[in-house]
Order: C-alpha cells, then sequence, then structure tokens
C-alpha cells in the first residue's frame, strides 16, 4: 500500500494548522512524522484518519483519494493506533480487539473462527494474550495502548499510521513496539518524539514545522546537528552509539551544555 | 512478510472469573428469563389493583377480549380490567423500555455516563408544550393536538435546537450537545414554571400530576404509536451495535474501523430524542430509569451493544411494570406518585450494584 500526500493544508476552527504538506510512503516503508509540539503532526495524521477533511490537496492511497472512499472501504486500507485511547468502563480485552473486524461484518452478524483467530493472533502479537478476559479499567495505561495497537491489527489493513504509539510506555516496551510494527509487513506513517527512535527505525523522516514540512528524506541525511538546533532547540550529537555502533543521536539542552552559565548558576546560588 | 515478532508477554496471572457477571450463552437465559419475568409482571399487573376482584373474572374478561368470545363480563368490571388495568400495565412496559433504549443510545452519543434521556431538554420542553395546552386555551394548541401532541411537538423542536446549536458543519461535538441540552432544559423548565402561574388551580392539579410522570389514565389508542417507535428505533438501534461499541472508545477509533461516525451520531440523536419525545408526551417525566438501567445492565453484561440494547429494553419494561404495581398497591386505594417508587427501588438496588462491582476488583489502572 502506498501512501501519498499532495499539498494538504488542514485548518481547525478557520485557523490553518497544516500548510502543503507533500509526503509518500511506498509499499513497506515506515515514514516518521517528527517535529515540536503544537507543529501540526496529529492535525496532519487527522487527515488521514478521516476524522478532518483537508482544506486543500489530497490524500491517495494507491492512486485512490482517502476522502472519496466509503468508511468500510478505508478500512479496508488503514488501521489505525490513536493518541488518546480511551478505556471505556464494561469492555474486555478481547472485546476491543474485536471491535478492529467491524469492516470484515456485516451488522448482526456473529463473530465467524475467522474473526476470533484474527483477535487471538492480535493479543498475542503484542504479548497480552493473557489478559483477553481482563476489563480495559484493570488495565494499566501501556496495557491498554498494546490492546489498542492489537485492535488495528486485527484490522489486517496494510497501512498502518500511529500517533505516538510509544507515549506511556516504558523504555524496553517501546523498542519492542517499534521492533514488532517494523516487522510487520506494512506501510507505516506514525508520529514520533524521540529523535534518535526516529533515527533507528524509520527509512524517511518528515519533519513539520509551524504546519509546513522543513525537511525530508531518509533520517541521517535530515537530522544533522546543525538542523536539529534550528527546529528544535536543542544541541545534538550524532555518533556512533555506544552499544549497536549505528548512528545515534544525542541531545542536549543548550542551557545544561553552557558551562559558562552552570558556573554562573553556582556561584549565584552559592 | 519478513519474520513477525511479537512483543514479549507481561506474565500475570490469568483472571479466574469471566469479565462480566453474565456473558456468552448466559446473556440468552438471562434475556429469555427477563421475558419470562415481564409476562408474569404483566398477568400480576392486571390482576391487582386498587380494587380487589377475583383473579377468574378477570382473566375471564381478558380472555374473551383477546379471542373475541366467551361470556361478557359484567361490564363494569370489564371496563376496569380491559380499559384501564391492561393498558396501564402494557403502557408502563412500554414507557419503560423506550426510556432504557432512549437511555443507552444517547449515552452512547454523548459518552457521558451522567446522560439519560432527558439530557438534550426533550423532557422539559416536553412539560411546557404540555402545559401551554391549558393555558393558551383548548382552540389553539389543543384542537389540533392535545396535550399528549403539543408535547411531543415541544419535545422534537426542543431536539431540533440543541441540534442545530452544538453542530458544526454537520458535525456533532459531545461537550456542546451535553450543555446546550442542559441549558435548553434548563429555560424550558423556566417557561413552564411562568406558564403554571397563570394557571388556575384545577388545571394545575391535573398538570402536576403529568409533570411527576405517570402511567394512570393510559388507554389503548396511547399504546400504539410508542409500540411503532420503540420497535423501529430498537430494530435501527441493533444493526447499529457494533459500531456503538467502536463509538464509545472515541470518534477516531470508530473511524478508524470503518464507522460512518457522523451519520451514525444524527441517528443516534434522532432516535433517542424520538423515544424520548413518545414517552415523555404519554406518560410525563418519569426519572431514573433512561439513566440507572443501561448503567445497572453493564455492570451485568458488560457494554457490548449487543447485549447491552435487548437487556436494557427488557430490563427497562420489567422494572416500570413492576414499580407501577408497587405504586398503585402501596397505599391502596391511593396512588402514589411512580416516580417516587423508581428512585426508592432503584437507588438502593444501583448502590448495591456499584459496591459488588468495585469489590470484584472493576476498577483499578
Amino acid at each position: 500500500m502506498r501512501l501519498d500526500l499532495a499539498g494538504v493544508s488542514a485548518c481547525i476552527d478557520a485557523r490553518p494548522i497544516v500548510e502543503d504538506v507533500t509526503l509518500t510512503a511506498r509499499p513497506g516503508q515506515f515514514v516518521a512524522l517528527i517535529g515540536p509540539n503544537g507543529s501540526g503532526k496529529s492535525t496532519l495524521l487527522r487527515t488521514v484518519y478521516r476524522s478532518l477533511r483537508p482544506s486543500a490537496g489530497v490524500i491517495r492511497l494507491d492512486e485512490q483519494d482517502l476522502w472519496r472512499m466509503r468508511p468500510r472501504q478505508a478500512a479496508r486500507h488503514r488501521a489505525i493506533l490513536p493518541q488518546h485511547g480511551q478505556a471505556v468502563e464494561g469492555f474486555s480485552a478481547a472485546e476491543v480487539v474485536a471491535a478492529g473486524r467491524h469492516r470484515h461484518k456485516r451488522p448482526l452478524e456473529r463473530e465467524t473462527p475467522a474473526d476470533q483467530a484474527a483477535v487471538t493472533t492480535a493479543l498475542e502479537r503484542v504479548g497480552m494474550d493473557w489478559a483477553a478476559d481482563r476489563l480495559m479499567t484493570t488495565l494499566s495505561g501501556g496495557e491498554r495502548q498494546r490492546v489498542l495497537l492489537a485492535r488495528a491489527l486485527a484490522q489486517e489493513a496494510p497501512l498502518l499510521i500511529l500517533d505516538e504509539p510509544t507515549n506511556h510506555l516504558d523504555v524496553g516496551s517501546q523498542l519492542h513496539l517499534l521492533d514488532l510494527i517494523r516487522s510487520l509487513g506494512l506501510t507505516l506513517l506514525a508520529a514520533l518524539h524521540d529523535l534518535d527512535q526516529a533515527a533507528a527505525y524509520a527509512d524517511q523522516v518528515v519533519v513539520l514545522r509551524d504546519g509546513r514540512v522543513a525537511g525530508h528524506g531518509p533520517p541521517l541525511e535530515v537530522l544533522t546537528p546543525a538542523f536539529i538546533e534550528e527546529v528544535f532547540g536543542v544541541r545534538a550529537h550524532v555518533g556512533p552509539h555506544p552499544i549497536t555502533g549505528r548512528p545515534h543521536i544525542a541531545v542536549a539542552s543548550p542551557v545544561t551544555m553552557s558551562d559558562e552559565l552552570i558556573t554562573t548558576g553556582i556561584r549565584e546560588g552559592g | 512478510m519478513t519474520d513477525t515478532l511479537t512483543l514479549p508477554p507481561r506474565t500475570r496471572p490469568a483472571p479466574s472469573r469471566r469479565p462480566h457477571l453474565i456473558s456468552g450463552p448466559a446473556t440468552g437465559l438471562l434475556l429469555a428469563a427477563l421475558v419470562a419475568g415481564l409476562v408474569a409482571a404483566l398477568v400480576v399487573g392486571i390482576s391487582i389493583g386498587s380494587v380487589n376482584l377475583p383473579l377468574a373474572q378477570v382473566w375471564g374478561v381478558v380472555w374473551a377480549h383477546v379471542t373475541g368470545r366467551g361470556a361478557q363480563a359484567d361490564p363494569l368490571l370489564s371496563q376496569v380490567v380491559w380499559e384501564i388495568r391492561t393498558p396501564r400495565a402494557l403502557l408502563a412496559a412500554l414507557a419503560g423500555a423506550g426510556l432504557s433504549v432512549a437511555g443507552v443510545a444517547l449515552q452512547a452519543l454523548v459518552r457521558n455516563p451522567l446522560a439519560d434521556p432527558y439530557v438534550l431538554g426533550v423532557s422539559s420542553a416536553a412539560s411546557l408544550g404540555a402545559v401551554l395546552v391549558p393555558a393558551l386555551g383548548s382552540t389553539a394548541l389543543a384542537g389540533a393536538f392535545g396535550v399528549t401532541g403539543a408535547a411531543f411537538a415541544a419535545a422534537m423542536l426542543s431536539a431540533l435546537l440543541v441540534y442545530l446549536l452544538s453542530q458544526r458543519s454537520g458535525r456533532l461535538l459531545d461537550s456542546w450537545l451535553v450543555l446546550t441540552g442542559v441549558a435548553v432544559g434548563y429555560l424550558c423548565a423556566a417557561a413552564t414554571t411562568f406558564v403554571q402561574l397563570q394557571l388556575n388551580p384545577t388545571e394545575l392539579q391535573g398538570m402536576m400530576f403529568w409533570l411527576m410522570g405517570s402511567v394512570a389514565g393510559a388507554s389503548w389508542p396511547d399504546l400504539g404509536v410508542p409500540a411503532l417507535l420503540i420497535v423501529a428505533c430498537m430494530a435501527w438501534l441493533a444493526l447499529q451495535a457494533r459500531a456503538l461499541n467502536a463509538l464509545m472508545a472515541g470518534e477516531e477509533a470508530a473511524i478508524a474501523i470503518g464507522v460512518p461516525v457522523a451519520a451514525l451520531r444524527i441517528g443516534l440523536l434522532v432516535a433517542g430524542s424520538l423515544l424520548t419525545a413518545t414517552v415523555v408526551s404519554v406518560v410525563g417525566g418519569i426519572g431514573f430509569i433512561g439513566l440507572m438501567i443501561p448503567h445497572m445492565v453493564r455492570f451485568v453484561v458488560g457494554a457490548d451493544h449487543r447485549r447491552v440494547l435487548p437487556v436494557s429494553l427488557l430490563t427497562g419494561a420489567l422494572f416500570l411494570v413492576l414499580v407501577d404495581l408497587a405504586a398503585r398497591t402501596a397505599d391502596r386505594p391511593n396512588e402514589l406518585p411512580v416516580g417516587i417508587f423508581t428512585t426508592g427501588l432503584g437507588v438502593p438496588f444501583f448502590l448495591w450494584l456499584l459496591r459488588r462491582r468495585a469489590k470484584g476488583g472493576g476498577d483499578a489502572a
């Protein structure tokens, strides 16, 4: 599944939030969307969710206009892990994951063995099969996030869109989740906060600043120290990762990095 | 596809019990039990009333009317059983069912556990419509509609107003829905109070009974429209059950899995306000049922709408038939307002369920 955004702009309350964004995710590619808070990442993703209609531009899935599809047809092509997963009282994890099968079902149709198998497989994938019969409200934030990912997987769509999927997860679970989604062979578009994770996992990064594309391309070509400092206002260093030896982005606040400020602070504090 | 990974399992002790008190095949048994209970309650409701009548004669009358043959009993007895008790018991069942289903629909629409059928101001508007009839005199409104028609018209107008005020380019915003609904409700309540002050005491007395809610005075013609609407709305909602489950988890999640969210929410608003307006215009503002029955049902069968909808429908019907029975018989031959019993019986049961669920480890995280 190929995803193309061509000249996409989006407004909230008539205020432009995203302007003229063009990006492409080729089949099987992992495209990371990065940018400071308020740069328009979530708003841009909402246009791909079909929860916010673009004010200009077009979004295509394999040459088909996403916004001209019927809801179920769109659900056949793309699954979503939204940022704010709400835990609703009274639903078990298995019931939440089963909702991902919606597009496969007619109204009043019962769950088939194929649906049950898809639910079980999805829960196993995210390591939550033990929780199938647990109520969502009894799970921790990270566990809920895994269940919501399982719901997206149960949808069996070739394109997966994720809005900060590693939120709420401990550091081990973050890396496992990124390993997992990368291993699925799906086309991925994910908003990520961690530049180092974006560099390590994504094939392409698209950097948003003030709703516009500030840079795009392979991570290490785009995320140079000078570019990171310009967009995020932090000092950055790209060097070999101490464990893996692969390129690694380390960042630091310009304030803590300044010896002069630290010394001044100590002198004034003392 | 490359070799796929799985996240390492978070090993935790397996749960010893099912997630819901009643799930799976037991739901069928529960539904059967509720149908049996409802039939039994209707039988008792028709057999017992503020005056004692011999059971054999009571059912002789019912049998004669249902089959269209058999000996005609004493006309007074026939009148009491067939024209008063039977439609009253049936109306209680319909009203209870309608309010519960409306509660389910509107709780899914506004995704707020405090939502009830009256959250959109429909009940206050119906009251306003009803008091306007005697206030304006029988010539203007009442001639065309009667009190019931005026109440229904006012209720639907308020729902339309709330819809218009809480949508932006066709999309409903849930927080606005609740706030505009409450605001419109207060406005109608204030207007009702003002109109009531203009009425004379005799007109007011009839009104008060209606404002508090009552199934007394039910007649056969009252039953047709509510019955039809309940069947139609329930059928539509049953078709949407899966989509409603998805909607509860959030708008984006529902869109993601292919639910036409905007259309679904407008449908919910229409179904919820039609049901509420119909019930309120016939029996007045009976509280509690539409709020609490859906919650109670979720405590027992979980939140899956494929179970919540039919179980709520039957539980609401059963509950109001029993409550009306209590209201008629607790202080014979006087009748107490049904609202005293809906809350008096319902609240303790609701709190017991709530505590019981908390003890079972319902909430954590």
